[in-house]
């Protein structure tokens, strides 16, 4: 089962939990998993089908926009982390 | 070596080849950035800024300059500002280390503080919202001038070239995105299979104190069609590879550079065997003695107590 990361503005929607477990084949279908686990999170990750434009997806560190996407592969207990797209030290 | 000015010693750092911790079959190079005049890469795009403001007319003799930054930028804008009778204010997180306030200090910079628990993020904002409020101060503003990146372009990438035309992949962190995007561009269009992957630090919880997503914020400058992949490297591995350069190569460098270390090594069996990977270590590890990155002891424990200052 993978384990999903929740960052800290979203652990409203998920009872303070930092990470929730899931089944699912790829990164889309374990989303659909946890949003129906935790319905708060649905417009908090996704308009309409897309995820959300400030949110950044990895999938054992990799930020899935760079590998397929929701379609990315997730096996065993990868790690999927959701962090918000923030300004970088500089 | 001789100069007219400290602004002409900036650029040209070592790019030195890590013999013992390049992976078998690889070949990793760091560069050295904290051997600019002000210890960090930020020489290069702050002076980039300031000459591009200076030929639109932008900046005035005597004018003020205000800067959200973490630390690197505001203190070379400070020297330069130093020699051009401009005055700097920089909007700086809380919870960044005493040595960069004593430096900015010492340049004769003023430091607002911005919330710590929002990161850079709280300072541009705040930075964003004090220049809205004063017309006649002047924002470079990093995170979206062109100069940023065109800095990298020039000099960073065109010295990596020069010394290593067979450079096949490139590794910097993600702060503002301008090392990636300038360096990125010119390594591509020398050699379209040149491969560039960003390190991003995974900040501690502490540090994406955002009240909603809708406060995220992605830089204008960067250009993320560029990058091949974006990697996230949390603290311990971070400080792990720092410590390593230093153990190993005899390198003293920022925790940075050891989130692109860590991602240079896990992306060589990506590249053909025998391939130049590159590193950038944008600063030396001083100004971040005072965080404990560097006391002797158990790096996990270390990870642990530093997330939330580590990459402040």
């Amino acid at each position: 089962m993978a384990s999903v990361r929740i960052p800290t503005v979203l652990r409203k929607h998920t009872n303070g939990e930092a990470k929730v477990s899931a089944d699912g084949t790829t990164v889309g279908e374990v989303f659909s998993n946890v949003v129906t686990t935790h319905p708060g999170l649905t417009s908090s990750l996704f308009d309409g089908d897309d995820l959300r434009g400030f949110i950044n997806v990895y999938v054992e560190d990799e930020d899935i926009r760079y590998l397929d996407g929701l379609s990315t592969q997730v096996e065993g207990d990868d790690e999927i982390a959701i962090m918000p797209a923030v300004a970088g030290g500089a | 070596m001789r100069f007219g000015d400290i602004t002409q010693a900036i650029g040209n750092t070592p790019l030195v080849h890590l013999h013992r911790l390049s992976p078998p079959g690889y070949r990793l190079w760091v560069k050295l950035e904290g051997m600019n005049p002000t210890g960090s890469i930020k020489d290069r795009v702050a002076l980039s800024l300031v000459r591009a403001a200076e030929a639109s007319g932008e900046l005035q003799p005597g004018a003020r300059i205000l800067e959200p930054t973490s630390g690197n930028t505001g203190i070379a804008l400070a020297a330069i500002c130093r020699t051009r009778g401009y005055h700097l204010t920089c909007v700086m997180p809380s919870n960044t280390s005493e040595e960069r306030r004593q430096l900015l200090r010492l340049f004769g910079a003023q430091i607002i503080e911005s919330p710590g628990d929002q990161g850079s993020n709280g300072s541009v904002r705040m930075a964003q919202e004090l220049a809205a409020a004063d017309p006649d101060v002047f924002m470079p503003f990093q995170y979206a001038n062109p100069a940023n990146p065109q800095a990298h372009h020039d000099g960073t990438a065109a010295e990596i070239l020069s010394d290593l035309p067979s450079v096949a992949a490139f590794v910097a962190g993600l702060g503002t995105g301008g090392t990636v995007t300038g360096v990125g561009r010119r390594l591509k269009a020398h050699n379209p299979h040149v491969k560039v992957y960003a390190a991003e630090p995974q900040y501690g919880d502490l540090v994406y104190g955002l009240r909603n997503l809708d406060e995220g914020y992605v830089p204008e400058v960067l250009d993320a069609d560029i990058l091949d992949s974006r990697i996230k490297v949390d603290s311990r591995k971070a400080l792990a590879w720092t410590r390593r350069l230093v153990s190993e190569e005899g390198i003293f460098a920022g925790v940075s550079t050891g989130a692109s270390l860590a991602v240079a090594a896990r992306v060589c069996t990506r590249l053909p065997e025998g391939a130049d990977v590159v590193a950038l270590s944008p600063d030396g590890g001083w100004k971040y003695l005072s965080t404990g990155a560097y006391d002797i002891g158990d790096v996990d424990e270390l990870a642990e107590d530093l997330e939330a200052t580590l990459w402040a």
